[in-house]
């Protein structure tokens, strides 16, 4: 019966604190959406903005903590603590700019920040999970709750479409994801991170070898599903387009934090021995995601696809760092992914900030004369369009520049040649917001339905980071190496 | 001798056939008894059917399905608990509280919603 006498301290609490905040906060939310009058709705936002604040206090226990918990389930080092922040900024911002925008499109339900708050603490499992499985227990808990919020706009023709598509699609890649990690269980005999990484650098020779290079190749699909990389691309333009903006601005920064975590964690602390095998599919996989997102988003009127394609570009940039894969491309994965978060949900709440019910005003043309009408605004999507195309002193060019620089330090000059040259083709679609906004005629006037201090104040925020990140990146880069080299 | 061990299970037997008796004779003592043909008939099922009787299933049902489904799984993981419960002692005792706790939540949830209501 030994195997019944489970080893629990509250220190293993203290290592989940956040997700324990989070998912208790959830459940307040819940209990009081069913119990509220509907007149005050207005509340359920509120708490779950101070639940965000909560945990972010709860993280401030956890630092410079190196511990495991729950019989090594889960980590909590600098790595997963990096990204817990990262994650912490994200459902504030989201929680600043759906407080209005929910109300404005008829889905204030308790529901939404339930779902968001659920949708974190899988995040957060995933990156600090050190075992397959809670690595896919974490994605699960993500995925399904994203799914419910992109659809539920429930009258929403474009927003069902977009649930349903993502939610087939998504089961069908985490069946990969979990044939993937069945099969480096088969070959390995262990689903533990670290245990998986002793074994295949202790062995010479590996029992199995071809189980364990197709388990790798399902897990690229799989990961590579949820980080929206080419050819696993194809749910992201629609689901982007028909989601509600804000949890657009959620999945296209949150998802795309939290699956390259668990890709990275995976990569590089479980499979690095097989770094030969993995490296030539990564390079393939960086050069189409780049290419084929940057070349589509040229003929994108509608900005939310135009910044479903820039996602997927995006997510191109940060494989070149992991096929570079020296110290610093893997820290400049996790600078890119931290200055991304920022200009990404900015350039969100600027579209939800310029739609109104019924009246979403998603068409680039919309936007044209904006730079005279609304100067402020104006100026912080100017800011988010120049830090997308990488122009300095904006924390999308020093991303770039770091990403570009370990490309080259680890001599893939090509990669290097091709993702400068994308970069190049990038700006010709971030550039024509600008244009449209300062020089051409509004076509039809441009009324801010429901202005929303919490949202400026997230506009602000984001404002503040990439230009913050931009100009002074080194304690940034720094901060990023430090969370990752005990990985290596 | 062994025949000890088995003390727990008579009385389980006695128990049983106790509370069977118990609910029948409470019944028949406390229910009201309004006896019409459709009642009285052998193998009486609900009532007289009217119409044909192959038709789509209201959507309602699936919701109640779904539900069922949540809380017979908490059954479910209630079982296993219960055979170890001593070896895993105060800390089984409390996450499975934690447990069903969380599943409480979502009960009074549901209720609330009017998810349990028919019409």
């Amino acid at each position: 019966m030994e195997f019944f006498q489970v080893q629990f301290s509250k220190a293993d609490l203290l290592v989940v604190a956040p997700e324990l905040v989070l998912a208790g906060f959830a459940l307040l939310i819940l209990l009081m959406s069913a119990f509220i009058r509907s007149e005050r709705k207005g509340f359920l936002g509120y708490t779950a903005l101070v639940g965000v604040i909560v945990a972010f206090v709860s993280l401030y226990w956890e630092m410079g903590i190196e511990a495991s918990a729950f019989s090594d389930m889960v980590r909590i080092d600098p790595f997963s603590l990096f990204f817990k922040v990262m994650i912490l900024i994200i459902v504030l911002l989201t929680v600043l700019i759906s407080l209005a925008y929910v109300k404005r499109e008829g889905i204030d339900f308790g529901e939404y920040y339930v779902l968001v708050f659920f949708a974190a603490v899988g995040m957060m499992l995933m990156a600090s999970g050190a075992n397959l499985l809670i690595i896919f227990l974490g994605l699960e808990v993500m995925s399904i709750s994203i799914y419910i919020l992109a659809g539920i706009m429930r009258d929403d023709v474009r927003s069902v479409e977009a649930a349903f598509k993502y939610f087939l699609l998504g089961a069908f890649a985490s069946a990969f994801l979990l044939y993937g990690i069945a099969l480096t269980y088969a070959s390995t005999g262990t689903l533990d991170l670290g245990g998986i990484g002793r074994i295949l650098a202790e062995r010479t020779w590996i029992n199995g070898l071809p189980i364990l290079i197709t388990g790798l190749a399902l897990l690229i699909v799989g990961f590579g599903f949820k980080i929206a990389l080419v050819p696993f691309h194809m749910w992201t333009p629609d689901v982007y387009e028909g989601a509600p903006t804000s949890v657009t601005a959620f999945m296209a920064t949150g998802v795309k934090a939290a699956g390259f975590a668990a890709f990275v964690r995976v990569f590089f602390f479980a499979l690095p021995s097989l770094q030969p095998y993995w490296t030539e599919i990564m390079w393939g996989l960086a050069v189409a995601t780049m290419t084929v997102g940057n070349i589509i988003a040229l003929s994108q009127d509608n900005i939310k696809r135009m910044l479903a394609y820039s996602s997927i570009a995006h997510a191109g940039y940060i494989l070149v760092a992991f096929v570079a894969g020296n110290e610093l491309g893997q820290s400049s994965i996790l600078f890119y992914l931290l200055a991304y978060c920022f200009m990404n949900l900015g350039a969100f709440t600027v579209v939800i900030l310029l739609g109104k019910k019924g009246e979403e005003n998603t068409l680039i043309s919309d936007y044209a004369g904006l730079g005279f009408g609304h100067p402020l605004l104006a100026v912080a999507m100017a800011i988010f369009m120049f830090s997308l195309a990488g122009v300095p002193p904006t924390a999308g060019f020093m991303a770039k520049f770091y990403v570009f620089s370990a490309a080259v330090k680890a001599n893939y000059y090509w990669l290097a040649v091709i993702g400068v040259l994308n970069s190049a083709v990038a700006a010709y679609y971030y550039l024509r917001v600008l244009i449209y906004m300062y020089f051409r005629e509004p076509e039809k006037e441009l009324t801010i339905g429901g202005f929303s201090p919490a949202a400026v104040l997230a506009v602000i925020i984001s404002v503040w980071g990439v230009l913050h990140i931009g100009i002074l990146p080194s304690a940034f880069l720094s901060l990023a190496r430090r969370s990752i080299e005990f990985l290596l | 001798m062994m025949l000890s061990q088995y003390v727990p299970v008579l009385f389980i037997i006695g128990l049983g056939i106790f509370f069977a008796v118990f609910a029948v004779v409470a019944s028949r003592l406390l229910g009201p008894r309004r006896i019409n043909p459709a009642k009285a008939s052998p193998y009486e099922c609900g009532m007289i059917t009217l119409g044909p009787t192959h038709q789509a299933i209201p959507i309602k049902y699936y919701i109640i399905a779904m539900l069922f489904l949540v809380f017979d799984l908490e059954v479910v993981f209630l079982y296993p608990w219960a055979v170890i419960f001593r070896t895993l002692g105060v800390f089984g005792f409390v996450e499975m509280m934690i447990f069903i706790f969380i599943l409480l939540v979502g009960f009074i949830y549901i209720w609330k919603k009017g998810a349990l209501e028919w019409e």
